[in-house]
């Protein structure tokens, strides 16, 4: 960070930073800079992540979705956007007025400070900080109060419904999000999500994923619970329309309605960067070694590349995800927590600490017990794609005696 | 204890299955119809054969047994007979049809004896005056129509794009 500014202050004005008087005033222009970046990324992620989310919902369902606005409805989040800006900013009459209008803020910088820490490629991270996962956990509970806040200071029973569903299930949630990390934490002996990412490679056989039946589990364990504290479906309890109207976010209109999507979709890239980093490799690129990884731009670019591919894919699972199931009950969301995830994710904590005492990473067994668990993953993604054939086949025929056109349509194949 | 990992297992197993259903699905044709923007054919051709759309009266084949009338359960539909005192001819004086209330039910089409009222597959009826949905079919009298014996009177030809009731609502019509 700090070096990052010193270079580019000497790419800029062609002297070392040590020897201008300005240096304090360019790193607080730095730090300003880079916030500007991250915010811009993470507003336009969140938004065009609606429109994407809403045309694979759209496909999902044998619809089309938004295809108006600008080429193929591209624009449709920003039409959105300016929609919600021009309305007006109504306060409930009998509001708690300061707490209603606070509420807003403590979502967003709960969740847009989370992008301080999460990496994008190798050396690119806002700040790397040594408490890098640690960091993440605490300041995304912020948003927890920021829910609160604006469900309670509403006045409006739905609101404080979904806001109470809301901090049962975050803070419940929590516990096996974090516990689910600490197998990755043990393997790596730091906290720093650079780190994490450091101590695997390129290949799935080096991802910390198939590292011990033991860490799948927990990447399973930590899958769900970062759904469930990112109140998405099926966890989407605070919010569930068809009960409580919209949640917590009830009585919010205009801009400071907006905040609430925004910061859950931009949570989306929180929670998707955090499995990709922890689980899935980062930014390692294939056959490609740290050092060498250091040595060029374009490889520095490349990893940037490769972590934005995973976690794109995360983040499309987690969509379809969404497209697929319905809501569960709240004493289900309960139990799947206390009975399920807390008690799997202990034992997956003690069976790695064996695991490592066992088979250390750089023994030829736990290369081969790595290649072992990545072959039965490769099986599983297999199995899923035959499963997929199977139900296209399935209805094939029927489709296309009854309309007489072909059924194949894939989704890049824009209507 | 048994029942506790075949909970997980079935959830596991369940998802997967749902997931591979809902993928599938991003292969197939969206059905969607993209009116009035994107048409693969027109769309009196992708609507079916039977489709009720706005009704629409065939006064030269109307032989005036007000059974459509009758039959009608909104009542909207008017018509009134005259009788040339002389010639003992009768004739058509009024025929209109109220398409803000009609329902659609294909009733009335479906008692008359010579199809003279039958739907078509127009409707778009936009307006922004709720008047001009009452259509009128008879601008001046017109002689009632006597079938030869023994015809087949469902058998006359129909203009199913519903060219006359879209010209009586031409310049009223949005
Ligand atoms: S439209 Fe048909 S049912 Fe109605 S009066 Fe004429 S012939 Fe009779
Ligand atoms: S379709 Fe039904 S409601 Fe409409 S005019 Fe005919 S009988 Fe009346």
């Amino acid at each position: 960070m700090k070096e990052n500014a010193n270079l580019l202050f000497l790419f800029l004005f062609k002297t070392p930073i040590k020897e201008s008087e300005f240096s304090l005033a360019w790193y607080v222009l730095f730090v300003f800079l880079v916030a500007g970046v991250l915010l811009f990324f993470a507003a336009n992620f969140a938004g065009i992540t609606s429109f994407i989310e809403r045309r694979i919902a759209a496909r999902i369902q044998s619809r089309v979705g938004p295809n108006v606005v600008g080429p193929q409805g591209i624009l449709q989040w920003v039409a959105d956007g300016i929609k919600l800006l021009l309305k007006e900013d109504l306060v409930p009459d009998r509001a708690d007025k300061f707490l209603f209008r606070a509420a807003p803020y403590f979502v967003f910088s709960g969740l847009f400070a989370a992008f301080v820490a999460l990496p994008f490629g190798y050396g690119i991270v806002a700040a790397d900080l040594n408490i890098g996962v640690y960091y993440i956990f605490a300041i995304t509970s912020l948003v927890v109060v920021g829910i609160i806040m604006g469900g309670w200071s509403s006045n409006s029973k739905w609101a404080l419904f979904g806001a109470l569903r809301s901090a049962a299930q975050i803070i419940s949630y929590e516990i096996p999000t974090a516990l689910s990390l600490i197998p990755v934490i043990m393997l790596t002996g730091s906290l720093s999500t650079q780190d994490i990412i450091k101590a695997q490679g390129g290949m799935p056989w080096d991802w910390y994923l198939f590292h011990s039946p033991f860490t799948f589990v927990c990447f399973v364990i930590f899958f769900i619970s970062a759904l469930a504290e990112g109140n998405r479906i099926p966890f989407d309890l605070p919010e569930a329309e068809s009960e409580l109207v919209s949640g917590y976010n009830t009585e919010y209109s205009g801009f400071r309605f907006l905040i609430f999507p925004m910061a859950e979709w931009a949570n989306l890239w929180v929670i998707s960067a955090m499995v990709t980093l922890a689980y899935l490799g980062g930014w390692q690129v294939p056959f490609v070694a740290i050092e060498t990884l250091s040595q060029s731009f374009l490889l520095i670019f490349l990893s940037a590349g490769v972590f934005v591919i995973k976690t794109s894919i995360v983040v499309f699972i987690i969509i379809q995800l969404r497209w697929t199931l319905p809501r569960v009950r709240v004493d289900q969301m309960t139990l799947v927590c206390w009975t399920y995830l807390v008690p799997f994710c202990l034992a997956a904590i003690i069976g790695t600490m064996i695991w490592m005492l066992i088979f250390p990473w750089e023994t030829l067994a736990a290369l081969l017990l790595r290649l072992i668990m990545s072959g039965i993953g490769l099986g599983f993604c297999f199995l899923y794609v035959q499963r997929v054939r199977f139900n296209y086949f399935n209805d094939k025929m029927a489709f296309e005696n009854l309309k007489g056109k072909s059924l194949w349509y894939p989704f890049w194949r824009l209507p | 204890m048994n029942q506790y990992f075949n909970n997980i297992c079935t959830t596991l197993y369940s998802i997967a299955e749902g997931m591979a259903v809902t993928a599938s699905y991003l292969f197939r044709r969206p059905c969607t119809i993209q009116y009035p923007n994107k048409l693969e054919k027109p769309m009196e051709d992708q609507l079916s054969e039977r489709y009720r759309g706005i009704l629409q009266v065939d006064t030269r084949v109307c032989i005036g047994c007000r059974i459509c009338e009758k039959t009608c359960p909104v009542d909207c539909i008017a018509i009134s007979l005259e009788k040339d005192k002389e010639t003992k001819e009768r004739f058509l004086t009024r025929f209109d049809i109220d398409i803000s209330k009609c329902m659609f039910c294909g009733l009335c089409s479906e008692n008359c004896k010579t199809s003279a009222i039958y739907h078509t597959k127009f409707f778009n009826a936009v307006t922004q005056n709720v008047e001009n949905l009452v259509v009128r079919f008879v601008d001046k009298p017109i002689a009632l129509y006597k079938p030869p014996k023994g015809s087949d009177l469902k058998n006359t030809l129909k203009d199913l794009s519903g060219a006359i009731v879209n010209q009586k609502m031409k310049g009223r019509a949005l």
